[in-house]
Order: structure tokens, then C-alpha cells, then sequence
């Protein structure tokens, strides 16, 4: 039986190495990159997506959250930086997945050829919301792209709505703007997400809810129990205030 | 002297066989009741103990399991919040990797080891009691722990910053931290009792090039054990630390690595699974040999892939690590190690396949495990592979493509040999055969029950299902999949419940097997089943590497030892030439007394640094207990 | 199964020394799990200095004094510490006690002198990972000396007994001899890491 299991060996060997270099090869090939990198900066926290558009200057920078758009066609790097516990960026249909480990920058190169909505989600178990640390990379066209990015860059814009009115006083007035940013108010908080243009994302709660007014005020009426364990306390508001909040937020595009 | 104490003491030739009998007897004897109970030193009944607890943590994290599953069925299912799930995906994987797979090994080797070289007892046995004393305290620590609702919640493998003091509050991560303490304690001291067993208590003439492959097998796996446990112990220690003295091992902030915790992790973490591993190879290796009723193809390539898998084995543990960033240049060292320990695995593979092929097989169930152990450990090594390459882990890295590969090597890879090894030594151990038509059933079961529920996790990973979740939500396309696994999970508990039935009737009510039912090759078989407490009435003299079939009606065997002390004999290394009559240490109480002390010194370490000073005064007191002459005739030299 | 006697075992003796000794061996695989545990902690040590900026961390080095006398100490009972094994091995009994309460005092006097040594440190370990590392480092060795001390001092008891005139105990007073070089030998590159590495 010598020779056989001889050349039965041989012949694993064989395959391995194949597999060895093709494995090394591969990872050569997926190198994209550049210098000509669109960078944008994510953190990842206890149980949501910190996402910063440096742009090339400061007036040109602004902060989101859990909803990433890129330009299609284009290298984009994400600067990966670990705030509290490992999470892990992961949008398996654009690209393997980089930890945010902190103490310990990392990045992450993708490209997208196709506009899309691509979902991800946080691929290292993280605590107690690990199951609900959802995120959305959306690849637009260039020119809706660059739409975007003045649209993100620009303060929250003033309302004539007088429900509107009334929810931007609730949330100025109780303590929402301790956690949350909205730039053009007196909203500078940034322990939570930044809510400037909150109504225009497609999801709320890292992926947990759609956007609409209705889950606002679910969410807000009571964190807790849609997402156990995580960060944002209940704040307790009447039902007028509740409703007026959430149609304050839900106008945020 | 030697004439003089030769005149005084009583020799193994002064009697009639029945006297003789009664005489070892006498002098071996586990005295029943509870005194009894707690000082035996007797490596038969420590390692059916060993056995026996290993497989109660076993059936408690097979509930575990099946409570995921059912929680898994469904998306955004109600039956477990996240806090529970989290303790109970923590405390499955732990419980499952430190309570039952390495124990449950080490337990087979305590038992086995001694009546395969041919000796009266396991080296240092007093040890050997202390080490299962620390190991069902660890386990309780963890169980109890968990039952006060202070079960750890962190995952298996703890990673800080999430186990550190700033975000895993409480001690729910120092009561695990504390159980690896116990439980490296005790694989420690069996591993440096099995290695002094078989390299010196060898019957004479069994050199190493005769010895079964399953001691090969113990013999790789304790070096393997002494030098990786270290590393864990190191890890867990500075955790401990960490949390409870305001170290900063893992505090990017004053100096500290969150990796560090990855790097001394997984380098204990990677030989661990090998560690499980290794010894259901020397399981295979038995029950191929004994139902192809041949010996086995290939001794040398079998002992070489051994020894080449546990060298490689230290090599591997980074590509644990491939998405944290490091260099990818080093991680590419990683995938070719990872590649390259398929080769031993696959050398072994053809040597067990080469040795059925030119044998005359025998299909009972030890055979039937066996072969299902190559089928589902061969596709176990296919996923290996592949996560070995770095492109392809970064998508499926923490995804449960990795839940599937890591199921498949550990139930198909040790599971399996376990319980065809259960089936074949379970005659020598209790005197009486399993059933053969309920292991038919069991095998069954489990082989379908297994696949079924594990296959698909391959296309819920690739589907990017990630890991650790305790629910998904309604619009990502893994609920079919996860119903179907789930049902399919209650086919595989099924079959452990058969196998656990048939077990548990057949200690009492299973046909009398006789000393050798199988016709089996090796030592074990020579002597009585159960074995007398002093294994061999005479210590064989081996002349070949199957003795059995060497020799089928009579045992070489050397005379001339002592019957009014516990002795054994002492042999060479390399070609086993008997150098000296050692004493064997009688029953004490003082290994009990010591895992007491050094169990209440660690678990009072979880609350204050201070009991490593106050603690450790018992635990002294019981050490020197332990160790003082008692002026016996095992004293004399 | 019959037996037949092919092999008579009464001359052999009813003890082994060294190798043919269990504990010997045992001892060994000890050395060698502690050996591992040491090289674990000191890779940890260089690890940690690999990453930082500057090394000590925000501290100033050690003080040299209380370790290079700890190291003299320990080096130096290298010498009686072969003189017992000899003597153990021509089991002779009245040396072999004296030469015990020589080791005794000799693992007595480095505890004394690591006292110092600690703070010496000029670090916490709070302070940070650099103090935390030295500060294990030197707690490892320490728990070292003290297990070994007390060994060396439950022995010297013994041999004074009448359980001291036993091959065993000589064999035991090896072990412990053997194992003591161990605790020296392991002390070196701790020391080397510990002192001299901040130095360069």
C-alpha cells in the first residue's frame, strides 16, 4: 500500500500548494488603493457607526451616522478607529471585513462599480447590541454623490411648521442635546450620533428601524426595550411632546 | 541490603496465584465509603470519575446548544434577551472547550494509559487525585456562577477591551478567568503525570518504536499541553490582574496592547484544538487497527504526523487574527502554515484508509464512529483550507461559515473517535458491552443529525450571517436556514441521548465481555474486565508491538516483586530495560485536603489580591501534609 | 490469560536515582512548564516595549543596586548548592543537613534584598503597561524563590528525622538542588530585561 497512500500524499501536497499561492496572489490582486483615495473616518462604538467626511478642508467637513455614501468608481478608504471594544467593518458585498481595535488604526479600501445600497454589519462581538449593529453603504452616481455631500455639509435646515418649531424646543429644552449634535442649533453633544440630517437616512437605531416619523417616536418613547442594554436612556415626554419631537427629527433631510 | 530486605519482605513467588490475587489485592485496594471515596489514588477509578464529570458537562452544553438553536429559529425571537444569550453562547463554547474536550481526553489517558504501557498505576497518583479535585471545582465555579446569573458573558475567547475592567462590569469575567486557573492546573499535572508514565513505567521490552499508537498520541498531546497552557495562563492571569489591581497589560492608553490579549490567546488557543485533537488521532489509530484486524499501516508516517502536526500546531495561531490589521505580508506566513498542517492530517488520513483497504474490516459500532469521523473531519479540513487563505477569511472571518468548519473538526475530528472509543473501551472499564443495535441507532443520529444541522451554517456564513448574534432581523434571508438547522439540532440531540441511555443501562445490564471481546492487540486486554486494582498480577514483558496477537495464549510476564508495598516497575526511556522496583503511593486524603486550600485561595483571588498571601498558608500546610514520609514500607529504598 | 515468567525483577532496586527516578523527571517537566511560562512573560515584556514610544514609559529607569546584589546572591549559592548535590549523591547525612540550612539561609537573603527591590522599580504597577510587566515579572520570581525557600525548609526539617537516612530523601535533597539552579538560572534574563534592556 506504500505506494498509494505515497502518492496520495503527494498529490495533497500538490493541491496545497496550489492553494497556498493562489490564496497569495489573491490577496495581491485585492490590493486597491491610492492616492487618490476618497478617505472617510469611521468609529465604531458600543452600538453604533460614528462616520466623519474629513473633505479637504474644515468648512468641508461634517459627521453622520450609520449611513455611508460613496462615489461610485472611486477608491474609497475608510480610516478605521476603535473607540471602546473591537467592532468589525463589514459590508460583505463590497469587501472583506477590518477590525476597529483600539490603540490601533486600520483601514479599509473598497470600490464600488455599481450604484447600490449595500448593507453591513458589525462582525466582532462587541456586547450586549452586537445582533443590532447594522450599517448602509449607499454608492451613488458622482453627481448625486457630490448632491449629497453639500446637502450632508449644510446646517440643519430652519422650518415655518409649528410642530416642527415645537419639537425643535423639546429636544433643545430636554436632554437630548447632552448626547446629540444638530449643527445650526445649540445641539453640540457628541456622546451619541449626530442628527443633522437624521430624517434623510433610510434607517434609524444602526439599521434596527426605517426612518420614519412613527419610529422615532417608537425609539424615543422607549430605547430600551427596542435595543436592551444600549446607550440612550428613556427620556420621559408627554405625548404632545413625543409627537412634536419626532416630526422635528423625521424634517431633518 | 539487598539480601536482607529481600529476607524480610514478601515476593510475588512466595505465593499460590489466589493468594497472590488476595495479597495485591490487599495492598491496592480503594477501601469503599466515603474516606475511601476521597483518597483513592487509584488512576481506574480517578479517570472513570474524569470520564463521567466530563461527559455531565457534556449533556449541559448540549442544553445550552439547544437553547441557541431554538432562540436562533426565529428572527427577533422573545425566548432569550440579549444578556442571557450572552452568558449562555459564552458559557457553551467555554464549558464545552475547557470543562469537556480537554478534560475528556485527559480522562481516557488516565485510565488508559497506565493498562496499555503495561504498569500497576499512573505516575505521581496523589496528583493525578488533586488534578480532578481542581478540575470539578473549576467546573462548578463556572456552573454556579452562571446559575447566580454571574456566568460570563464575553465569548469563549474574552477578547479585552469587552472583558477588561472598563466594559465588562461585575465578575462575571474574572469567574472565567479563574475557571481556566483550575482547569490548566489540572491538564498541567495530568500531562506531566502521562508524559513521566510512559516514558518511564513502560513494561520492559516495549521500546519506543512498539508502543500503541494511542500513547504515541498522549505522549505528543501533554508536550503540547505543557507548552501551550503556559500561555493561557499568562493571558488570563494579566486579565485578572487588569480588572483587579489596575495593571494596564491591555490599555492602549498607558502602554498596554488590546492584541496582546489576541496574540497569548490564540497561541495557547490554536494548540488547544490540536490538544482535542491529537488524542482522538490515537483513538482512530486503536479502533482501525483492532477492526481491520491488522496492525496499522504506517506506524512510522502515523508517529511522524503526529509529532508534525503538534510542531506546526504552534505555528498557526495568527491567522486567528487576519482582520485585526496586522501586516499582511506576516499574515501570509500564517496561511502557509495553516495550509501546510492539512498534509500530516491527510498523511494519517491514507494510512488509516491503506490499513481497512488491506484488512479484513468488522462493522460494529466503534467502526461505524470511525468511519464517519473521516467523512465529516475530511470536509472539516476542506472549510480549514479555505479559511486558511486570508482573502477568503475576511469575508467569512466571525461568520458562521467558521461556526460550521470549527464543528466539523471538533464533533467530526474528536467527537466521533470519542464515542467509537467509549464503545470499544467501555467493556474493559465496567466488565459489560453497550448495545450494539442502540450504538447502530446513536451513530445514525448523530452522523445525519450532525450534518444536517451543521452544513448549512457553510451557506448562512457565505450568506453573511456573522457570529455571536443573539437574533437577526426579519429581512435578512437567514430565517429558512436557521428553522431548518434547528430542527435538524434536535435529531443530533437525539442521538446523544440514545448514546447516553444505552450507556447508562449497559453499566448495569450489558452482556459480560470478558477480558478481550474484541480481540484486540494491545496491553489493555491482557487482564480482567474491569481491571483488579493492581492492573496486572504480574508486570508483562512485551516482545513485539501487539502483543495479543503476538503472543494468543500466554502473556510473557517477570516476577520477583514485592507484595507487601504498592510497586511498579521503572524502565528506560528509549528501549524500556527495567532499571528499578519503584513504590507507588498509597491512598491519602491530603490531595483533597490541597484542592480545597488552592480552591479557596483562587476563588477568593477573584475579590482580593490579598488571598494569594492569606490563601496560600493552607494550601503549604496541605502540601507538606502531602508530601511528609510516612514511614511506610512504599518509603522503603 | 497464562502468564509465563520470562524476566525476574527482585535484584532490581527498590528506588531509582536521578533518571531512573520519577520525581526527577517530574521535577523536570515542571522546570519546563515554568521555563515556558518565564520566556511567555519576558516575550510579553520585549512585545510591549516593541510598541511604545519610548521605554520605561514615563518613568525613570530602575535602580541597579537591589538586583545586581539579589543577582550576586543567586549566582554565588550556585556554589554550595553543588556541594549538597555531591554530597547528597554519597549520601552523606551530616553534610547533607548542614548544606540544607546553608540553602536555607541562601533562599532566606535574596527575599530580603527583593523587598527592596520593588520599589526600586521606580515604577507602580498602575502606572502603566511598563510597570505593569516589571512589576510581573519580578512577582513571578518571586513566587519562585518562596515556593522553592519552603521546599528547601520543610526538606531541611525532614533531614533532621528519622525519615532523613532514606536514598529517597537524598534523591529528594537533588531534585530540590537541581531545581534551585533552575530558579538561578531563570533569574538571568529577567534580570537582563528587567535592568540592563532600559539601559540601552
Amino acid at each position: 500500500m506504500t505506494i498509494p497512500v505515497a502518492s496520495a500524499v503527494t498529490v495533497s501536497v500538490i493541491i496545497i500548494g496550489a492553494f497556498t499561492l493562489a490564496s497569495f496572489n489573491t490577496t495581491r490582486a485585492l490590493n486597491v488603493g491610492g492616492s487618490d483615495d476618497f478617505i472617510i473616518k469611521i468609529r465604531g462604538l458600543q452600538w453604533w457607526w460614528d462616520v466623519e467626511y474629513p473633505g479637504s478642508s474644515p468648512e468641508q467637513r461634517f459627521q453622520t451616522a450609520n449611513e455611508i455614501h460613496i462615489p461610485v468608481g472611486r477608491n474609497v478608504r475608510f480610516q478605521l478607529e476603535g473607540i471602546d471594544v473591537i467592532h468589525s467593518f463589514w459590508v460583505p458585498s463590497l469587501a472583506g471585513k477590518q477590525d476597529l481595535i483600539p490603540g490601533r488604526p486600520n483601514e479599509l479600501s473598497v470600490r464600488a462599480e455599481r450604484p447600490g445600497v449595500y448593507r453591513g454589519q458589525c462582525a466582532e462581538f462587541c456586547g450586549m447590541q452586537h445582533a443590532h449593529m447594522a450599517f448602509f453603504v449607499i454608492a451613488d452616481e458622482p453627481s448625486v454623490f457630490e448632491q449629497w455631500l453639500r446637502a450632508q455639509r449644510a446646517l440643519a435646515a430652519p422650518s415655518s411648521d409649528a410642530e416642527v418649531l415645537a419639537g425643535q424646543q423639546v429636544f433643545l429644552s430636554k436632554s437630548c442635546a447632552a448626547c446629540h449634535m444638530i449643527r445650526g442649533t445649540s445641539a453640540t453633544g457628541t456622546t451619541g450620533p449626530d442628527l443633522t440630517h437624521v430624517g434623510g437616512r433610510q434607517y434609524i437605531a444602526a439599521g434596527l428601524l426605517e426612518t420614519t416619523r412613527g419610529s422615532l417616536a417608537a425609539w424615543i418613547a422607549d430605547p430600551q426595550t427596542l435595543k436592551p442594554g444600549n446607550n440612550m436612556p428613556m427620556v420621559p415626554l408627554s405625548s404632545e411632546e413625543l409627537r412634536s419631537v419626532s416630526a422635528y427629527l423625521a424634517s431633518l433631510k | 541490603m539487598m539480601d536482607d530486605a529481600k529476607s524480610k519482605d514478601q515476593r510475588d513467588s512466595d505465593f499460590d496465584r489466589p493468594a497472590l490475587e488476595a495479597g495485591l489485592a490487599s495492598i491496592w485496594k480503594t477501601p469503599a465509603g466515603l474516606w475511601g471515596a476521597l483518597a483513592t489514588v487509584d488512576h481506574k477509578i480517578i479517570g472513570q470519575r474524569y470520564i463521567v464529570t466530563a461527559f455531565a458537562f457534556l449533556a449541559l452544553g448540549g442544553v445550552l446548544a439547544v437553547l441557541i438553536r431554538i432562540q436562533l429559529a426565529q428572527p427577533e425571537a422573545r425566548l432569550l434577551g440579549p444578556d442571557r444569550y450572552n452568558q449562555i453562547f459564552t458559557m457553551h463554547g467555554t464549558n464545552m472547550m475547557f470543562l469537556f474536550a480537554v478534560p475528556v481526553m485527559e480522562a481516557m489517558a488516565v485510565y488508559l494509559i497506565p493498562l496499555m504501557v503495561g504498569t500497576r498505576n499512573i505516575a505521581f497518583p496523589r496528583l493525578n487525585a488533586f488534578s480532578y479535585w481542581m478540575f470539578l471545582a473549576g467546573g462548578a465555579l463556572l456552573w454556579i456562577a452562571f446559575a447566580l446569573d454571574m456566568g460570563p458573558d464575553v465569548g469563549w475567547f474574552a477578547y479585552v477591551p469587552l472583558s477588561g475592567p472598563q466594559y465588562a462590569a461585575g465578575k462575571r469575567a474574572d469567574m472565567w478567568a479563574q475557571m481556566i486557573t483550575f482547569t490548566e492546573v489540572s491538564a498541567l499535572a495530568v500531562s506531566v503525570e502521562i508524559v513521566v508514565t510512559i516514558f518511564k513505567q513502560r513494561a520492559p521490552g516495549m521500546s519506543l518504536d512498539r508502543i500503541p499508537l494511542f500513547v504515541w498520541s498522549m505522549l505528543v498531546t501533554s508536550f503540547v499541553v505543557i507548552l501551550a497552557m503556559p500561555a493561557i495562563m499568562i493571558a488570563s492571569t494579566s486579565l485578572i490582574l487588569d480588572r483587579l489591581i489596575g495593571t494596564h497589560f491591555f490599555n492602549p492608553a498607558e502602554g498596554g496592547d488590546v492584541l496582546l490579549w489576541q496574540h497569548l490567546f490564540w497561541f495557547f488557543g490554536h494548540p488547544e484544538v490540536y490538544i482535542i485533537f491529537l488524542p482522538a488521532v490515537g483513538m482512530v489509530s486503536t479502533l482501525v487497527a483492532t477492526f481491520a484486524r491488522r496492525p496499522v499501516f504506517g506506524y512510522l508516517a502515523l508517529v511522524m504526523a503526529l509529532i508534525a502536526t503538534a510542531v506546526l500546531a504552534f505555528g498557526l495561531w495568527v491567522h486567528h487574527m487576519f482582520v485585526t490589521g496586522l501586516p499582511r505580508l506576516g499574515e501570509s506566513f500564517f496561511t502557509a502554515s495553516s495550509m501546510a498542517i492539512a498534509i500530516p492530517a491527510g498523511v494519517q488520513i491514507f494510512c488509516w484508509l491503506a490499513t481497512l483497504w488491506d484488512g479484513k474490516p468488522v462493522f460494529k459500532t466503534p467502526l461505524l464512529f470511525v468511519i464517519g469521523f473521516m467523512f465529516t473531519f475530511v470536509i472539516g479540513g476542506l472549510s480549514g483550507v479555505m479559511v486558511a487563505s486570508v482573502p477568503f477569511d475576511t469575508q467569512v472571518h466571525d461568520t458562521y461559515f467558521v461556526v460550521a468548519h470549527f464543528h466539523y473538526v471538533l464533533i467530526g475530528g474528536a467527537v466521533f473517535p470519542l464515542l467509537g472509543a467509549v464503545y470499544y473501551w467501555f467493556p474493559k472499564i465496567t466488565g459489560r458491552m453497550m448495545s450494539e443495535r442502540l450504538g447502530r441507532w446513536s451513530f445514525w443520529l448523530i452522523f445525519v443529525g450532525f450534518n444536517l444541522t451543521f452544513f448549512p451554517m457553510h451557506i448562512l456564513g457565505l450568506q453573511g450571517m456573522p457570529r455571536r448574534i443573539y437574533t437577526y432581523q426579519p429581512d435578512m434571508p437567514w430565517h429558512g436556514l436557521n428553522l431548518f438547522v434547528s430542527g435538524c439540532a434536535l435529531i443530533l440531540t437525539a442521538g446523544f441521548l440514545v448514546f447516553f441511555v444505552d450507556a447508562i443501562r449497559s453499566a448495569r445490564r450489558g452482556e459480560p465481555a470478558g477480558d478481550n471481546p474484541w480481540d484486540a492487540p494491545t496491553l489493555e486486554w491482557a487482564t480482567s474486565s474491569p481491571p483488579p486494582s493492581y492492573n496486572f498480577p504480574f508486570i508483562p514483558v512485551v516482545e513485539g508491538s501487539n502483543p495479543l496477537w503476538e503472543q494468543r495464549e500466554t502473556l510473557a510476564v517477570g516476577g520477583g516483586m514485592r507484595v507487601d508495598r504498592r510497586e511498579l516497575i521503572i524502565t528506560t526511556v528509549g528501549a524500556a530495560e527495567a532499571e528499578a522496583r519503584e513504590a507507588s503511593p498509597r491512598n491519602s486524603i491530603w490531595p483533597f485536603w490541597t484542592a480545597i486550600a488552592t480552591s479557596v485561595m483562587l476563588i477568593w483571588s477573584i475579590f482580593s489580591p490579598w488571598a494569594v498571601v492569606w490563601g496560600s498558608i493552607p494550601v503549604a500546610i496541605a502540601l507538606i501534609g502531602w508530601f511528609w514520609p510516612e514511614g511506610t514500607p512504599e518509603d522503603d529504598s | 490469560m497464562r502468564e509465563r515468567v520470562v524476566a525476574d525483577f527482585s535484584g532490581l532496586p527498590p528506588h531509582g536515582m536521578h533518571t531512573a527516578s520519577p520525581t526527577w523527571w517530574g521535577t523536570l517537566a515542571f522546570m519546563l512548564i515554568e521555563g515556558t511560562g518565564f520566556a511567555l512573560a519576558i516575550a510579553v515584556y520585549l512585545y510591549l516595549m516593541s510598541l511604545a514610544t519610548t521605554w520605561p514609559i514615563n518613568s525613570p529607569r530602575p535602580n541597579l543596586l537591589p538586583g545586581t546584589l539579589v543577582t550576586l546572591v543567586l549566582v554565588g549559592s550556585v556554589v554550595p548548592n553543588y556541594l549538597i548535590s555531591r554530597w547528597a549523591e554519597q549520601q552523606d547525612l551530616p553534610k547533607v543537613q548542614f548544606g540544607m540550612i546553608v540553602m536555607s539561609l541562601l533562599g532566606i537573603v535574596p527575599l530580603i534584598i527583593r523587598f527592596f527591590e520593588f520599589p526600586a522599580l521606580n515604577v507602580n504597577w498602575d502606572s502603566n503597561a511598563y510597570g505593569s510587566i516589571v512589576w510581573t515579572l519580578l512577582g513571578l520570581h518571586t513566587t519562585h524563590i518562596i515556593t522553592d525557600l519552603v521546599d528547601t525548609l520543610v526538606l531541611a526539617v525532614l533531614m533532621f528525622t528519622r525519615h532523613g537516612d532514606n536514598p529517597r530523601r537524598f534523591g529528594d535533597v537533588q531534585d530540590n538542588a537541581m531545581y534551585w539552579n533552575f530558579v538561578v538560572l531563570a533569574w538571568l534574563p529577567i534580570y537582563g530585561c528587567v535592568y540592563w534592556i532600559p539601559q540601552l
